[in-house]
Order: C-alpha cells, then structure tokens, then sequence
C-alpha cells in the first residue's frame, strides 16, 4: 500500500499506544470517565487507522481491547487493576506488532492470544466474540454486472434531505452512470409558491433505467437517504429498452411525406372547431388568471400553447399560393386580346403568396372583371399606343404580396387610365356629387366603384355596363377587404385590392380603453411606449410623441371613439403600420396577445370601415377588432375636414404606395 | 473553482490519507483535528465535512449537530467515518443530521466514489 501512510501511522500509533499507557495508569489512580474515554479513543484510531493502512492483525487486536473499554466506557464493566494490568500487556504486545510490521522482531502470537482469553474471563461470558470481527467492510458496490435489465426506480426522498446535505440530483446523475436512464420528475406535491419552502425537498422522480448492475448496486446509490426516502426499485419485465415506442415512430415515417386530398368541408369543420377551442381557451385563461392555483395555470398554459400551435397548423391547411389562380388568367388575357384587336402580356408577380382558400375562392371574379376592365378601357389599341410612344403589346401586371395580416392584391396596366374629368362630370351628371364639390383624386376615382357607374362610351361585349366594378367592390368587401385605386392619366390604371390573409382567426393584442376592450392585429402592431403628462405637455397641443427619435403622430381612441372616459397618468401608445407610415394609438392598457377568432359584426355594422370584426373574450364580452389602417385613413379624412383637431395629420406628406 | 473539503480527525495518518486523496481527485482540503478545532475553520466556505467520531474535545456526533444548528452551515453535507462495530453511533450520527457515513477501513475509490455522490 502506501509507504508514507504506512510510516505515518507508525508514528502516530506509537504515540497513541503512549497516550493509552498514560491514561491506563491514570486509571488506577482516578478512574472517572474521561480517562477511560481518553483510553478507548486511543485503541479506536489504533483500530480504525490500522485497518487502513494494512495493520490488520493489530487493528483486530485492537478491536477487542476496544470492545471492553466500550463497555468500561458504557459502565456495563468496572474498573479494576486486573484489568489495567492486562491492558497494559496488551499495549506492549501491540508496541511489538507495529515493529513486526516493519521488519522488527517478531510479536509473540501466542501470548496475544493468552492476552485475549484473559480478556474475555474479565468481560465474563457475554463478552467479545473473540473472533476478529474488525477491519471488514463490505464494499460499497456489491452489484455485479450481469445482462442488462430494465429497472423502474421510483424515488420521493423526505423534505429534510436537502438540509441534511443531499442533493439528490447528484443521486440521480451516480444512477446515470450506472447505464441507459429516463427521468421523469413528479411535481405533485409541490405547493402553490407562497406556500413553498425552498429549502424542503417537493419532488418525486419515476426513472426507468437500464443497467446490468444488480438491484443492490442501485439501492446503494440511495443508502445514505433510505432511512428518509420513499424508494421502489422494480425490474420491468423483459429486456425491453426504455423506449419500445421508438419504432413504430420511424416506420411511419418511412411511410409519409405526401400527400392526402381531404374535402374542404372537412377542413373547414376543423377550423371552425378550432376556432370554438380558441374561444373556450380564453376562458380558461381569464379564470386561471384570475385564481392563483399554479397547477391550474400550469395546464391552462399548456393548453394555450397546443392551441397556438393547433389554430396555426389547422390555418396553413387551409392557405394555398395564388399561382394556380393567378396562371388562369394567362388565357384570359389571350382570349380577349384576340376578340377585342389588342395585345397584351400577362406578368405575375408573388404567385408564391399564400390565402386562406375562402379567400381565393372568392378573389376569381374580382380579377376577372379587373383584368377586363384593362384589356376593354385601359389598354388601347396597338396602334394607339405606338402613336403615344409605348410599346405596342400592353403589360398586364398581377401581383400579390403581404402587408402586414392583409394581402395586397394588385392588377395594373399601362393603358390610358382614368380620366378624372370624365368621372367627375358623369359623377355630378348621376347627381352622385354635387357639381360644387372639390374631391381628391383617390375620392373621384373611388367613384368608379359606384353601382351602375360606368364612363364607357359604348358598351362592349366585354365590359362597360357599369356592372364590374360594384361586383369587384361587393366580393371584396365581403371577405373583409378593401380596395385602393391609384391612375395616372395617359399612363395606367392600378387597383389594389386589400385583403385579410385569413377570415377565421389572427393574433391579435388585446387593449383596453376605460370599460371597453379591443384587439389589434399583432401583424401591425409594432411597438407599445408609454404616453405621461409630460410627453403631452411638451408636444404644445399636439398630438405627436416621439418615438425612439421618430415623431409618431397618435390618435386617442377614447375620443375618437367619443367615449366618455378619463384617461390615466400613463397612458400607452401602441405604433402600429399603417400603408404610409407609423401612427399611434392611445389606449388605457396593453393587456397582451390574444388568439382571435373573428366573428363577423352583422349587417347593420357592416360599413363601419375602422371595425374588421368582433370577437368574443374569455369572460364574454364583446372586443372590436379594429383596422388600424382604416382607422388611421378615416382619422385623416376627419382631421381633414375639421382642420383643427388633428392638425398634425394634415402636415404630414400622404405618400401611398399605389402611386409609384 | 475547486470544492473544499473539511476533514476532521484526531488521527494524523487518517487526515494525511483523506487529504492525499482528495487533493489528488482535485479537491482543496482543509485539516481539523478535533470537533471544536473543525467549528472555528468552518467560517471560510466548506462545501463538505468529513469527520470521524470519536474524537477529544468536541467528538463528531457534537460537531455535526453544532454544524447543523448553525444557519450559515445550512444543508453543507457531513459524512462520519466510523467503525463497522459502531452501527449505534452511526444511528446516532445520523440522527444528529449527519448526510453518509463511510466505514473504516475504506479504499481511495470507495471515499472518492461516496464524496462524488454528495458534492459531484
């Protein structure tokens, strides 16, 4: 073994064999406890330090001088001198079995042993053993690696391990190293945080383990705690491994990655279902919010987050790029460039965006009233255009790209364009406009989408009666879209139809404003910044913060929506994007997102243009889902012609991006 | 940072040996040689206690309920040293609020293997 422990302890015996001389004869003198105490400390290091460094015999020797002076110690025996006597005798003996050791003379065994009979006779008969007891240990991994086996060790240690030293995560990493492990913490029995005591230990753990050590070897992982600890170690029968689950896993996956048809009513079922899942999700919320139970929430949450993800997988389902219905026009094109003497090239552009599937449903006859609409009026004739200095076949562009939670659809065209002045004068000659009246471009030219409204001088085949535009209006507006038209005269005609990405649900943010309650489309909503008095009182009147070096100008919903309510210290602006630039919107609170499902508000609110729908909350009531571009339009145009309120609208560059 | 460890004997040898292994596994050792010895060295952070029980002074069995009374001590583990023919102290020790035991006489590898199992 090691030399230098064994000289150490040499040393070291020799003076306890001193020490145990002294206070033997001590003893005879006074013998009160702390000499015998004195006396069997000395045999115990003796015993205990020489097993570890080899010294067995002595070790054993010493153990059974030690047993006696335990019982001396323990007042189950006397002192007395035959006893010193002999004690004496066996610390010469001992003396002559540490010089042995080292190559000294040797220890005569025949006197230990009479050393030891005598020292039973004095004990009387229930003595000792006599058998050299001492010096073993059994070792600490008695578990011999067999074939593996599959274990399930179940292990809830008592609350006071932690402060009686045990980490029990380092148990569960000394199981790890004994082979294949799943844990499994069990949280059951933790309390609700204020009643928890982070010192006490609340957790249970289910491990299935798969080693070839012995169900010893396990349980002696857990010797120091099994006094305190709930533990079951079973072997799980046969050799499975932990996961048997493994394998039908990757078979199916062998199998997938195509695809199925499934009719659209049955995807549409499963999104309405998800929409109600939504709806009762958000009450689930409010109420687990509102009790402060953690397991109660912890589930809620959960549910929350499958639900996300659930309404988005259900969602993209249902989403489907526009190319196959934008390749369809290709023919149109071609058709009525051949009747109507005109040539014309179809470009597409973001064919690769996608929309609900009710949505493009919807979205053909649009574009084909459209894209008739320019091959009929807005293109001219090839030679009318060589003489205008284009090229003679016309370019029709169909475009799609995302705004935002809207899509931007858009049919172009180089042809001649709108004329304002014929619109104008067929508006006032309808008596849609009064003859007075001044209108901006984008206002005159939303006249053409008027019912009946046509400036066609003769009505073709194709188009001109006035009916194709109120068509193309009415199907927008019934999937919740909207439509700009931009025009240069000479130049082309653009319409832009706005269209939400999905009709059934969105992310929203929920924000409050006094009592009432309303969601903002988080695809627009950009950031949340505080509004105090003072940012107030420092823009002079004006309704401008300033937002990270940019000033926002800000629209206060409680009065734009006249509601009688007083706002508080801070109030929040929520920046939102609208087409031509960030505005703000002031609310009481920003509550946080909510999932959505948009119900539509019926007929009688159906033209409230800042309103895209409703939805219902977690405890009931009722939250306006509002379009913060058209908010931000109708604030304008109220800004506008009040000239007063929202004057820092009207100073701010409009700068739409249909005109390019 | 290395974690340290208290050992606490009135056996030289067994000190010197605890501390050779230790020190050799890469832990830093501090030496004590009695109980009351081992309370005044515990102001400096200890991450373990290794202590045997028999010892002058202040034994074991007192220095780990003085360590488990001290609320700065809190949770520190404490393994005894004792004897196979000391199955009642062991109880005791335990019930003191002592954490593991290790029995005399012990190898490198059993020691290394039961301070890995309390303090990693």
């Amino acid at each position: 073994m090691m030399d230098r422990f064994q000289q150490a302890f040499q040393e070291e015996a020799r003076e306890l064999l001193a020490e145990l001389e002294a206070a033997l004869l001590e003893m005879d003198q006074n013998p009160d406890a702390e000499t015998v105490g004195r006396a069997f400390r000395a045999l115990h290091t003796i015993k205990g330090s020489g097993a570890m460094f080899g010294f067995d015999q002595l070790a054993g020797f010493a153990h059974e001088l030690e047993t006696a002076f335990d019982r001396l110690r323990n007042g189950q025996l006397a002192v007395s001198s035959p006893l010193i006597n002999l004690t004496l005798a066996a610390a010469d003996q001992m003396k002559s079995m540490l010089e042995e050791a080292v190559g000294g003379t040797a220890a005569d065994p025949e006197r230990g042993r009479q050393i030891l009979v005598e020292l039973q006779r004095l004990m009387g008969s229930d003595g000792g053993t006599g058998s050299q007891t001492a010096a073993v240990s059994a070792p600490l991994r008695s578990g011999a690696e067999g074939p593996p086996r599959v274990w399930h060790v179940r292990f809830r240690p008592g609350p006071e391990v932690i402060l009686h030293g045990t980490n029990p995560l380092l148990l569960l990493g000394e199981l790890r190293e004994l082979g294949n492990i799943q844990v499994k913490p069990d949280l059951s029995a933790l309390p609700p945080l204020a009643e928890l005591d982070p010192e006490r230990c609340y957790t249970a753990w289910d491990v299935v383990l798969e080693t070839g050590a012995a169900e010893d070897a396990i349980r002696d992982v857990f010797i120091f705690v099994q006094d305190e600890c709930e533990l079951q170690i079973e072997a799980v029968a046969g050799r499975d491994g932990p996961q048997p689950k493994a394998v039908p896993a990757s078979r199916a996956a062998a199998g997938a990655a195509s695809s199925i048809r499934v009719s659209a009513e049955k995807v549409d079922r499963l999104v309405n279902l998800v929409g109600e899942l939504v709806n009762v999700q958000a009450r689930l919320s409010e109420i687990s919010a509102r009790r402060d139970d953690p397991e109660v929430r912890a589930i809620s949450e959960q549910v929350d987050r499958l639900t996300a993800e659930l309404r988005e997988n259900s969602m993209s389902i249902r989403m489907l790029p526009l190319r196959t219905t934008f390749e369809r026009f290709r023919r149109l094109v071609r058709d009525l460039g051949v009747e109507l003497h005109k040539q014309a090239d179809l470009a597409l552009e973001g064919a690769d965006t996608e929309l609900d599937k009710t949505v493009i449903d919807q979205l053909n006859d649009p574009l084909v009233h459209l894209i008739r609409n320019s091959m009929d009026h807005g293109i001219e004739t090839p030679e009318a255009r060589r003489a205008a200095g284009k090229p003679p076949v016309a370019t029709i562009r169909l475009s799609a790209c995302y705004s935002g939670a809207q899509v931007l659809i858009r049919v172009s065209d180089d042809g001649r364009g709108l004329d304002a002045h014929a619109i104008r004068a067929r508006a006032i000659e309808r008596g849609l406009i009064d003859p007075a009246a001044t209108l901006s471009e984008p206002d005159l030219f939303s006249l053409i989408l008027a019912p009946g409204f046509s400036t066609a001088a003769q009505v073709t085949d194709v188009s001109g009666r006035g009916v194709g535009m109120d068509v193309v209006r009415r199907n927008v507006e019934a999937l919740r879209g909207s439509i700009d038209i931009a025009s240069k005269a000479g130049e082309g005609l653009s319409v832009t139809l706005r269209l939400p990405l999905t009709l059934a649900i969105i992310d929203g943010l929920l924000v409050r404003v006094g009592p009432t309650h309303f969601v903002l489309p988080l695809a627009t909503s950009l950031e949340c910044v505080e509004l105090t008095r003072q940012d107030i009182q420092a823009a002079h009147g004006h309704r401008l913060a300033s937002v990270r070096g940019e000033t926002i100008p800000y629209i206060r919903l409680s009065e734009y929506f006249e509601m009688a309510v007083s706002p508080p210290e801070r109030e929040r602006i929520m920046v939102v994007e609208a087409e031509d630039g960030h505005y703000g919107l002031v609310v009481d609170e920003v509550l946080g997102n909510h999932q959505t499902v948009i119900k539509n508000l019926g007929r009688l609110y159906r033209d409230v243009p800042m309103i895209s729908g409703a939805t219902i909350l977690g405890n009931g009531t009722v939250a306006l889902i509002l379009d913060p571009h058209r908010l931000v339009e109708n604030a304008i145009q109220t800004a506008a012609r009040k000239q007063s309120a929202f004057h820092s609208f009207t100073q701010k560059d409009r700068n739409p991006c249909y005109v390019q | 940072m290395s974690k340290t460890i208290l050992t606490v004997d009135d056996s030289a040898s067994i000190r010197q040996m605890v501390k050779f292994t230790l020190s050799e596994a890469g832990y830093a050792v501090i030496e004590a040689v009695d109980g009351q010895d081992a309370l005044g060295k515990l102001a400096h952070p200890v991450h373990l206690v290794i202590t045997d029980l028999n010892m002058p002074n202040l034994d074991g069995i007192g220095l780990i309920r003085s360590v488990r009374a001290n609320p700065a001590c809190k949770g520190i583990p404490i393994l005894m040293l004792t004897t196979e023919s000391q199955e009642s102290r062991k109880v005791e020790g335990k019930a003191a609020g002592a954490t593991g035991w290790i029995v005399k006489p012990f190898t490198k590898q059993q020691m290394l293997a039961v301070v890995k199992r309390l303090i990693g």
